[in-house]
């Protein structure tokens, strides 16, 4: 099988997974750990990923089961993304809550991987050329690339109809905007004595009864977003608390006429520092994306909140009198560290 | 912070023991870089001579002096510093530093703890407190729990839930201990057990849980991170020091990954550390439950392999934030574009092996388990768990070519059942064995079920024995480029595909080259390639085709590092590593270093230009030739492993500096070198390679017994041995080692009652331009890694050393030297004797470089890169102070081991002390290594007849200073007679109604001193003198088995002098 770039170069290695060929865009995560989360967090709807980590499916994937109507080890009910590109694929995994290998669970949800790549090579060319559109070629079934930015992912991953969540009497109510949204902040939501009604991207949430609205992460270029973008703006003039993650930071910053621009070096990693405004407490944080809020272009009632401590981009974005914030890192993790979980807690607490 | 840090006082951690090595010279190395980089005047006190940081580039000043309370006081009070470190010299400098801070010293002089309170660290310490500070944040420790009867026990094993460990308190070494699987077992085993102790200790059962490891850093500010975690191949059961260890973890999930994580976030912060810690857990592998075994708040082994596993310079790190720096405002110095405040992402994996010498000791057990007894570790990098271990295999240097197809079987057991033993009570072999197993037909969860060793790597392994079977189908046939490459990919070097294969190394490299089956070169760079980074810290893997650096773009010279550290090769030889890449690089060419120590200096990725932390193996330094092109290789200054290279390396086209290999070949062949002595009229003891017991034995009579036997071929036990009859050199090489035609012997004249003394010298086209001679302070027969060193020598005559300088001159002349070499000397009267002769730098050129205050490694680097040298032969002895060099054992770490020195070096460390006279130089190395100041006590055996004459004198002086003198029967009757009052210490068979037998004395009464002069130079049976070395090691008492190092010994702490607070500095 074979990984071509549309740069035009070529990395033969072996095949695995589903036999077949997907085109989509190519990206790389240097995390170490959480190949089933990553797997199937919607934000990578598209995209062939490169794992760094040179040992994959070790501990094999675990069963499906749901607590409160959610995977309880899956971050959705499936492989978004389109294929997986490897150094070593671990096939005889241990771990005693694993059901089944990775390559079996790959072959499930039709999803192609490659083995026995220098994956460093790729990711140095990817970091350098950013991002790519690329083909995982099987057996020479070739296909022509495909651009999934173009589609409005968004509108592909999201619910289609609205879910309620740990509904309780007298409970807080949170409207949670499904970008593409990750089991576990519903997870850390509903743990902290909410009830969340997750909606579709689009769903025009602004006459119903909450208490506070939530806007999740996802795949693409936020500018697709439209309808969406719409709905947000019409929610910012009301005083319900709003937290924006990732692309719902962005939805937030497009929202209060602030601009985006493409990173020199895009942030896809387990382990970026972001430190927290007029503070020296730096925080571990989970990150997987090329664009960021140019803060110079922010409006007078927003300031900066956390900025990344390696390039200075932003990280965060907070009103100055209303309880509006976003930010750009995964508070949710999963995979990855739980330092900025508290910001949960803090958006509750709000409520 | 109450007042400006100017300056700063750094305690080291002494002579490297078993369980505290290398690592702290790295540590305190990058401690001083750290504060030097702020402006803050550094002041360190280390006996080690050898390291790194008792150069003098590092410190502003160094003390040479022992790590204990009362001198450090000293220091204190001469140099007044603002702030002191205790972090970074191991448990040696923290168990000082907390001593000082119980006695009001430290706020006496208003000496600041820099980093984690003393407070914390006590926490840390005390298992108790530990314990209950945990459960303040409901985190667990082992349950644990005293009990005085049975009933008692029970109730607590009732509460703890079975199964349960059982330990008796106060046993050596798990004596009686046992799990108990239900109440009935327990009731059994508690009952027994309080036959011999009052107290036992019931705990919850680990054994088979998953070990792991977190380096957690925290600043003041309280960010706290967890810069690497690490994860035990050999599960709970087997000291982390012990251990394969592969890090970043294997078998953890995402969610137990950070559950752990933000456990030891959380501890870290409860108990307030400010710098870097580790923390290590038992993590059940069927369920999430964890247990926090211990926190070591203070740099450690474990560290320092994280910090060469991850490029994240965790000591350099821990010191700024000492200072109150917070991680925010310190920079990634790999990257230089990224901050320290985050957790580096590996894209491979490393894995670090022990490195044991337990051949070296006799009457040691071989088991390992939940004490340390190995003296190094080796790290390897690869892409794959497969390649990294095999590489790791090779690099312990001890015949391994990888896991499996090995010369001489290792690993291999005769029977089924020696095998499941080797698997469950696990030997330093053990690894070596799972794939014969595998073999034998055992599956997979077989070996898991008698090893605990999680199936994951258990596959793995099986694996590589997949492989091997696939490569040996190819035997004496041409083997696919598929196959080739599969094998190179899971770790398999040229010389075990050549065994495979049937053919020789240099054959599959061609093959290989030819398929295009090289390594690529890939960088660390903390970040798996996310950003951009400048790092010159290099691995090789064959899993990857693109090097990540530009190659041979400026002229370059490679060093060969000197590899693991075991006795006879540690830390001296890094000394030298690293002053001679410093001179390459002084020199205008780029430093290329390749070593595989991390508890090294030189592999600091700022030491050098280049560093490859791979394998130093003819195969590897080739790879790594032919892509870098150097001017040529230096090897001679990483020791005897560096130094083997050197004529395959000409013969496979590369360029050898310095001396000629050709000529190094005719030093280290002994037919060699001594026809080319007689040559030179050069006088050697007498020697000849023999092939059968007769001649051998026919020899030996007619040199005259005692000889000196070294096989070529080893069976068991260790290399070299003394016979003093037929029938002990007999019964020596049947037992111990093979002897055919094959396997010839080599005997020589061993000489006794003569002086030993070392020459070492740096020489330039044949000429020597520099040199120091050295003495040694026991009579020849101690192995010269053992004796005690003296410079200038005392008790040598000027006649003796100048013909050593001649017989030293003819020498270089005839080889041709250009570099460092070392000569040993025997001298009876004047006359002088040729033993060895090493073209490389030896063990003693820390040493004498430091005494004599010339660099003779930046000089002997120069030689070899052409630059003239001039000549500085001026006359050491006119030095106004005496250095002197002894040795540390760490036998009280090596359970059964014989306390004795011999032929066999047994040190695993040594320190270096100066001072105005011999006296005080010689007390304080000795109190360096533990001796004591006074003597109030002494038990004394003093061995044959003459030893008790000559010690006779010696013995008065214990009398005039009242010292209370034990003695064994022998010597009491010899000391009673001469009028000394003595009282007697019976050996066991002697002992009369009411009285207790020497070893018994020596468990009741605390004794300062044990002199045990062995009556022989070597015995294998379990003599009294045996228990007697034994019982000193095993109660701490510190123990003498050499008659002059006793006699000098006690003359000084007769003597008595001052030993002045006096930097190195200050000696001139």
């Amino acid at each position: 099988m074979e990984l071509i770039l549309e740069d035009g170069s070529v990395f033969s290695g072996r095949h695995f997974g589903y036999k077949g060929s997907v085109a989509g865009e190519v990206i790389f995560n240097t995390g170490m750990v959480g190949y089933p989360e990553t797997l199937t967090d919607p934000s990578y709807k598209g995209q062939i990923l490169v794992l760094t980590f040179p040992l994959i499916g070790n501990y094999g994937i675990p069963d499906g089961t749901l607590v409160d109507q959610l995977h309880r080890h899956f971050e959705s009910e499936k492989i978004h993304l389109s294929g997986i590109v490897i150094t070593s694929l671990t096939r005889e995994y241990s771990h005693w809550n694993a059901v089944k290998s990775l390559e079996e669970w790959m072959i499930e949800y039709k999803i192609p991987g490659l083995e026995g790549v220098d994956t460093r090579a790729i990711t140095k060319r990817l970091r350098d050329k950013g991002t790519q559109l690329g083909k995982l070629v099987f057996e020479g079934h070739d296909l022509p690339f495909v651009d999934p930015t173009v589609e409005n992912l968004v509108a592909q991953v999201s619910c289609k109809e609205p879910v309620l969540y740990a509904q309780g009497a007298g409970k807080k109510r949170v409207i949670l905007v499904d970008n593409g949204c990750k089991n576990n902040i519903i997870r850390n939501l509903i743990q902290r004595g909410v009830e969340v009604l997750r909606v579709p991207w689009n769903y025009d949430y602004t006459n119903e009864k909450y208490d506070g609205v939530f806007l999740s992460n996802g795949p693409g270029d936020p500018v697709k977003v439209d309808q969406g973008l719409a709905v947000l703006k019409k929610q910012l003039v009301k005083p319900e608390p709003l937290f924006g993650i990732c692309m719902g930071h962005q939805l937030l910053g497009l929202a209060t006429g602030a601009q985006t621009y493409k990173l020199k070096f895009g942030h896809h990693s387990q382990n970026q520092p972001c430190v927290l405004v007029g503070t020296k407490r730096c925080f571990i944080t989970s990150q997987n994306h090329n664009y960021a809020i140019d803060d110079q272009t922010l409006p007078d009632d927003f300031r900066p909140w956390f900025f990344n401590a390696n390039d200075g981009s932003s990280e965060g974005i907070i009103h100055t009198s209303k309880p509006q914030r976003s930010v750009q890192f995964h508070p949710e993790s999963w995979p990855g560290p739980v330092d900025t979980r508290f910001l949960f807690d803090e958006f509750v607490s709000l409520l | 912070m109450e007042k400006p840090i100017k300056k700063v006082i750094i305690l080291g951690s002494a002579a490297l023991k078993i369980g505290e090595a290398g690592e702290f010279d790295y540590s305190g190395s990058q401690a001083i870089k750290a504060l030097k980089q702020e402006g803050i005047e550094t002041v360190l006190v280390n006996p080690n001579i050898a390291t790194i940081q008792t150069s003098d580039h590092l410190a502003d000043k160094v003390y040479l002096l022992p790590v204990t309370p009362n001198f450090i006081e000293g220091v204190i009070e001469k140099e007044r510093p603002d702030g002191i470190l205790l972090s970074f010299g191991g448990q040696t400098a923290l168990n000082c530093g907390m001593a000082l801070e119980e006695t009001g010293i430290l706020a006496k002089y208003g000496v600041q703890v820099l980093g984690t309170p003393v407070s914390v660290i006590r926490k840390t310490e005390d298992r108790q407190a530990f314990a209950d500070c945990l459960a303040e944040i409901n985190v667990f420790c082992p349950k644990s729990k005293a009990a005085g009867n049975v009933k008692e026990a029970l109730a607590i094993a009732q509460e703890i839930g079975y199964p349960v460990m059982i330990r008796l308190a106060f046993a050596l070494g798990g004596l009686g201990s046992g799990v108990c699987w239900n109440e009935a077992q327990a009731k059994e085993l508690s009952q027994k057990a309080f036959a011999h102790t009052p107290q036992i200790l019931v705990e919850e059962y680990l054994k088979g849980w998953k070990e792991v490891e977190y380096e957690v850093v925290r600043d003041a500010f309280d960010n706290c991170i967890t810069v690497c975690n690490m994860e035990n191949f050999d599960p709970l059961g087997i000291h982390t020091g012990e251990s394969i260890v592969i890090a970043p973890s294997q078998t953890l999930t995402n969610h137990e990954y950070h559950m752990l994580r933000e456990v030891a976030i959380k501890t870290v912060r409860h108990l307030g550390i400010v710098g870097e810690c580790n923390i290590q857990y038992a993590l059940n592998p069927k369920s999430e439950e964890y247990r926090v075994i211990e926190v070591n708040a203070r740099l450690s082994r474990s560290s320092a392999l994280a910090s060469k596993a991850t490029g994240y310079p965790l000591a350099f790190v821990a010191a700024k934030l000492g200072l109150g720096y917070s991680l925010t405002e310190l920079k990634n110095s790999i990257t230089h574009s990224t901050m320290a405040c985050f957790e580096p992402a590996l894209d491979y994996v490393v894995v670090k092996i022990p490195r044991w010498d337990l051949k070296k000791f006799r009457l040691v057990s071989t088991k390992i388990g939940t004490s340390m007894k190995s003296v190094g570790e080796v790290m390897a990098i690869g892409k794959t768990f497969q390649e990294a271990l095999q590489k790791a295999l090779r690099m312990l240097d001890i015949g391994a070519w990888g896991l499996v197809t090995n010369p001489g079987d290792i690993g291999f057991k005769k029977s089924n059942a020696e095998l499941v033993a080797e698997l469950c009570e696990p030997t330093d072999e053990r690894v070596f064995s799972i794939p014969y197993a595998f073999k034998s037909g055992m599956s997979l969860a077989e070996i898991h079920e008698h090893t605990r060793i999680d199936p994951w790597f258990l596959s793995k392994i099986k694996n590589i024995v997949r492989v091997e079977a696939l490569v040996g189908q190819y035997k004496g046939g041409n083997c696919p480029k598929q196959v080739l490459e599969e094998a190179k990919r899971c770790g398999f070097s040229d010389p075990q595909l050549a065994a495979l294969l049937g053919t020789n190394e240099r054959n599959v490299r061609l093959q290989r080259i030819n398929y295009g089956i090289i390594p690529a070169v890939k960088q660390i760079d903390t970040l798996a390639g996310e950003y951009p980074a400048q790092t010159n810290y290099l691995y090789l893997t064959y899993n990857g085709n693109v090097d990540d650096i530009v190659l041979g773009d400026k002229e370059s010279v490679l060093v060969l590092g000197s590899g693991t550290y075991r006795i006879g090769s540690s830390v001296e030889f890094d000394w030298c590593c690293v002053n001679a890449v410093k001179t390459v690089k002084a020199e205008g060419y780029r430093s290329i270093l390749i070593n595989y120590n991390p508890e090294t200096v030189s592999t600091d990725y700022d030491e050098v230009d280049r560093l490859y932390f791979d394998e130093i193996r003819l195969e590897t330094v080739m790879d790594i030739y032919e892509k870098e092109h150097p001017k040529g290789v230096i090897v001679s200054m990483g020791g005897q492993v560096a130094n083997n290279l050197a004529l395959p390396l000409m013969r496979w086209g590369a360029s050898v500096l310095g001396t000629s290999p050709v000529m190094i070949d005719k030093a280290e062949d002994r037919h060699k070198f001594s026809s080319m002595l007689d040559h030179l009229e050069v006088d050697q003891p007498l020697w000849r390679e023999l092939t059968t017991m007769e001649d051998a034995k026919q020899f030996a009579q007619e040199a005259g017994y005692p000889v000196l036997v070294r096989p070529s071929y080893v069976l068991s036990g260790a290399a070299m041995g003394v016979a003093t009859s037929d029938e002990a050199m007999e019964s020596y090489l049947s037992k111990a080692a093979q002897l055919n035609e094959d396997h010839p012997v080599v005997i020589s004249k061993f000489l006794t009652n003569c002086k030993e003394i070392e020459f070492d010298a740096v020489a330039q086209n044949g000429e020597i331009v520099s040199f120091a001679i050295s003495e040694h302070l026991e009579n020849a027969g101690v192995h010269s890694g053992d004796a005690t060193l003296v410079l200038p020598p005392q008790r040598t005559y000027l006649e003796t050393t100048r013909r050593i300088k001649r017989i030293a001159s003819k020498i270089a002349a005839a080889l041709e030297i250009t570099g460092p070499f070392n000569i040993q000397f025997l001298a009876k009267d004047n006359s002088v004797k040729v033993i060895e002769c090493n073209l490389r730098a030896s063990r003693s050129f820390p040493f004498v470089s430091k005494v004599t205050k010339q660099n003779m490694i930046a000089q002997a680097t120069r030689a070899i890169l052409g630059i003239p040298q001039q000549k500085n032969l001026e006359s050491f002895f006119e030095l106004n102070y005496v250095g002197v060099k002894a040795s540390h054992f760490s036998f009280t770490r090596l359970l059964g081991a014989d306390p004795t020195l011999g032929v066999e070096m047994a040190s695993t460390g040594e320190v270096g002390c100066l001072g105005d006279d011999f006296q005080e130089a010689l007390l304080k190395a000795m109190r360096s290594v533990g001796y004591k100041a006074e003597l109030r006590r002494i038990l004394v055996s003093s061995g044959p007849e003459k030893n008790k004459v000559d010690f006779l004198d010696t013995v008065r002086l214990l009398e005039e200073m009242g010292t209370e003198i034990y003695a064994t029967t022998g010597t009491h009757a010899f000391l009673a007679e001469h009028g000394i009052t003595v009282h007697l210490a019976p050996w066991g068979e002697e002992v009369g109604p009411g009285q207790k037998t020497a070893v018994e004395i020596l468990e009741t009464l605390p004794f300062d001193l044990v002199v045990n002069i062995p009556k022989n130079f070597h015995s294998e049976e379990l003599s009294q003198g045996y228990q007697i070395r034994r019982k000193a090691v095993d109660m701490a008492v510190p123990l003498i088995t050499n008659l002059q190092l006793a006699s000098r010994f006690i003359e000084a702490v007769h003597a008595n002098p001052v030993l002045k607070i006096k930097a190195w500095g200050e000696y001139q």
